[in-house]
Parts: structure tokens; sequence; C-alpha cells
């Protein structure tokens, strides 16, 4: 066994589609891996790992294996909500760096537009959750939980919805690029503010899309990855938190991307100002700026300044984000960002990202997601790429 | 499934919680080892994990922590995060109010509803005159 073998992103695939209803989603799972594995070149024998999340059908990962033919030397089908596929990404790393597989498969896809699926409703993830009794009767629809996080935002530092609006604008001058967007309109400060509010402070169009699709990534050892075609990706650090309610102690002025983004910088050896791309998982706007501070991007309390006056927007800002479009104009497929965030960032170090949002000499790279509610119980997970 | 799991707290004093609803008082729960007042009710502290855990009847004041407000077909809902006197926190809805009296910091105190089911659920209104 070769000790601590690097891992790579060689292969990322982002299903085409934004509405799936005659597409089954066991049949978006494999279209999007067959996607993937020939991004990278590969083929599905060469897969021995196989990682999915909560939004695999049945089984989970031994369902779907069998439905795609995987023949399989690890399994890991970790559920940490919207950033699992980060999470996956983390995981897929040591297995590599362990000796236990050498082609690392992760998936998702989902339906939620078709199904109709909304934010304004509770979401039940399971009937028997410890939580349920004591929490929805008050009826905590995603929209309202991730407005409290806005609110207290606004209440301790003077976070205003005007700087909140910034984050959706600089997604939707992004989008505008990206033919598959969900929301390819550009908007102003003016059109968000002006869009009905849903739960305060939240409008709108402080709210990601519900979409249908998916996308796939594959991870490679470096004895497999330096024969690829494909520009070479490395993950240079990666890590994952969980933060919740800790008995009744409430504090929504931080994630667990505090604790994920410190762990990840340290073991990638680079800091926040060192990153040249970064795909922000943005659930809603303010999930956005609680990560960039979190994340070390601007302090505490600063991340309505760091965002206001196009801040998020590539080639003119400080930090060019979710140059797709993010979840906020372009896919949340499955409710769940964090694939899509992988392979936006990849994108941008190959140089293959849409021109007009492409950044310059993009060497580092960073993908980091926010998953279950940031107000009740929540992951973070994040990762560093580099281009070598 | 709401009926199982508040059996599961605290073995011989399941009824503790719907007694104190029936005098408009909030039940919490208190470790006996490590001494937090903590919520949701759970039989294990969440602290230490100890089973010498047990009801405590909250005076039932509070402040609001946070809110969002959403405008539904029966009119506003509230939900908010209010934080006790004892120290804990929990998830909530805020009834009984005008919109221009909700605010991070109000005082509050537990009014005692029922849910869509007629079970009774701890809400709070705005405390008037301090």
């Amino acid at each position: 066994m070769s000790a601590s073998e690097r891992a790579y992103v060689s292969g990322i695939y982002e299903h085409p589609l934004r509405s799936a209803p005659d597409k089954t989603v066991p049949q978006l799972h494999a279209e999007v891996a067959s996607g993937a594995l020939a991004d990278a070149g590969l083929e599905l024998g060469d897969v021995d790992a196989y990682f999915c999340a909560g939004d695999a059908p049945g089984l989970g990962g031994l369902s779907m294996a069998e439905y795609m033919g995987l023949r399989l030397r690890h399994v890991d089908t970790t559920e940490t909500g919207g950033p699992s596929y980060i999470t996956h990404l983390n995981h897929a790393v040591r297995a590599i760096a362990a000796g236990k597989c050498t082609v690392a498969l992760i998936t998702l896809a989902g339906r939620p537009r078709t199904a109709k699926s909304s934010g304004r409703e509770a979401r039940v993830y399971s009937a028997d959750a410890p939580d349920l009794p004591y929490e929805l009767p008050f009826a905590p629809s995603m929209v309202a939980l991730y407005g409290m996080v806005a609110q207290r935002h606004m209440h301790e530092f003077g976070t205003t919805s005007k700087q909140l609006a910034w984050i959706k604008v600089a997604a939707s001058l992004h989008a505008q690029h990206n033919p598959h967007a969900r929301l390819p309109d550009v908007v102003s400060v003016d059109d968000v503010l002006a869009s009905p509010i849903i739960s305060t402070p939240l409008h709108r169009l402080d709210c990601c899309v519900v979409t249908d699709g998916g996308g796939a990534i594959v991870v490679t050892a470096e004895s497999i990855a330096r024969d690829l075609k494909q520009a070479r990706v490395r993950i240079l650090g990666a890590a994952e938190a969980v933060k919740h309610q800790g008995g009744g102690r409430v504090d929504l002025t931080y994630s667990a991307a505090a604790q994920a983004g410190a762990e990840a910088f340290a073991e990638a050896g680079v800091r926040p100002a060192d990153i040249d791309y970064a795909s922000i998982y943005d659930s809603f706007t303010i999930t956005a700026l609680l990560q960039l501070e979190d994340l070390g991007f601007c302090d505490k309390g600063a991340g309505g300044r760091f965002v206001a006056d196009g801040g998020l927007v590539s080639g003119s800002g400080r930090l060019p984000f979710n140059t797709d479009g993010g979840g906020l104009c372009n896919n949340h497929p499955a409710n769940r960002g964090g694939i899509t965030k992988i392979i936006e960032a990849v994108r941008q170090l190959r140089g293959t990202a849409q021109a007009a949002v492409q950044v310059p000499d993009c060497e580092l790279a960073l993908a980091s997601g926010i998953g279950g509610s940031l107000a009740t119980r929540h992951s973070s997970a994040v990762a560093i790429l580099r281009r070598d | 499934m709401q009926e199982n799991e508040r059996a599961a707290t605290n073995a011989g004093e399941a009824a503790f919680p719907d007694k104190a609803a029936a005098r408009n008082r909030l039940a919490y729960m208190e470790c006996e080892a490590c001494g937090e007042a903590y919520y949701y009710p759970r039989p294990l502290c969440p602290f230490c994990m100890s089973e010498e855990t047990r009801w405590k009847e909250s005076a039932g004041d509070g402040t609001i922590y946070s809110y969002s407000v959403t405008q539904k077909a029966d009119g506003p809902q509230v939900l908010a995060f209010v934080y006790l006197a004892e120290g804990f926190s929990i998830l909530t809805n805020i009834v009984d109010c005008a919109a221009e009296d909700i605010a991070i910091g109000a005082p509050v105190e537990v009014s005692i509803r029922d849910d869509a089911e007629g079970r009774p659920i701890p809400c709070f209104r705005i405390k008037r005159g301090g």
C-alpha cells in the first residue's frame, strides 16, 4: 500500500436539465455518473468506491450500486444534508490515502421541482426525529428558520437587506452567461427588495431555486490521475463539522463553517487571502454571508460590507463566487447544492468556466457547504482545491 | 409519535409536562449531575450524558433572541427563539401580538396553546408594562 496517496478530482458532470418530470431519480444518478466518468476518461469498471447521501433511493449505496452495475470495495453513504457531497470528497481523500480505493464516484440527483417541494413548508426528515414534537408544531419552514438567522445578524451587526441582496445580484450577473441556469436574468438590488417577503427579513429573491437534476464527481488516486486527460485538480485540504442548539444554547451568529474552514485551511496550508475563487453554498443569501465570515474571508459581522457593491462579482469584486450562478440562480438539484459547488470550483481551476466569468489563472479554489438548517442543526463541509 | 417521544423522557414522570401545561407552565429539564438546564427534553443530559435528570417548571419569563414573520392565509405567524430566564433557548411561536411589538430583546411570557391535534404547546406573548 502506498503511504498517503494524494487525491484528485478527475471527473465532473452537472446534469443540464433543471426540470426532469420524465426521468426517474435512479436514472438521473446513473446519467450524472456516466457523464462524470466520461469527463474523466474512465469507465464503469474502473470505479471501486461509491459515495451517495439521502437523495439516493432505496437502500442508498446498495440500491444504486446494483442499478448502475458498480463493483465496489468501498462504500460511504454519509448523510449531512446539502453539503454531503463535499463531505464525501473529504472522506474519499481519506479512503484513497488509506489505500481503500483508487476511483471514487460521488453522485447526487433528485426531482424536487417535479414534486413541487417548497421551502415554505417545515421539512420532516423522519417521523421519529427527537426534535420533532418540540419543533414541528411551531411550523418551522426553511425560509423562516433562515429568516431568524438573518434577523439576528442584522440586530448584532447592522447588516441590511440591501447588502444581502447584493449576493443575489452577483449570482445573477454570473448566471446570465450560463446557458443552463434556471434563472438567467440579471436582477438589481431594487428587484430583490421589491420581490415579496416570504419570511422576514428574507424576500423571494433571497431564496435559492428549486430544480430537478443532479451532478457527479470522480475522485482518483494520484496513480490513476496522472494518466488521465483532464488538468489535475488536487484536493489540498478538506474538513467537516456539525453545529446544533447545544441543549438550548442557540447562537445564530456563526456556523459550523468556522470550525470546518479553519481545519481545511490548516490542512491545505493556505489562507483565505490566497483563494482565487470560492463556491459558497447559497440556499439563501444569509447562508452565503455567514460562511464568508466564518471561513475568514472577512471579519465576523463585516459580511454585509464585504458583499455589497459587487464584492462577489467575477472580474471586479473582492472574491469571485458562484460563477455558475449558484443555487440562487443556476441549480440546487434535489434541494442540495453541495455537488454543484465542487463542480464549478473544478471548472474554474481547469479554466473551463464560462469565458465571461472565468477567473484569470485560477490556481486555488474553495468549495463550502451548509446543510440541514443553520438555525437548528446543520453540517458544514469545506474543501480546498489546487490546480497542479 | 409525539406520545412515544414525550413518554420516553424521565420514567415515572411522563405526565409532568402535561400537568404543567394545564397550569399554563412550561416544563423543561435539568441535570442533577452537572446542574445544566436544557431543552428540548430528553432522558440523558446533553451536557454530560448523566441519567440523573429531572423535570422542572419554568417561571415562563424570557426574551426574544430572534424571530421571523410569515404571512399565512389565517394571519401572520411568528417563528422565534426565546431565551428563558433559567438559561435555555426554545423554538416557539409568538402569539397575540402586533407586528410592531415584536423585537429582538422584547420580554415575553409563556402562553400554553393547543396545536392542530389539540396537544398543549408552549407559545409566548409579549409582556405588557414591563
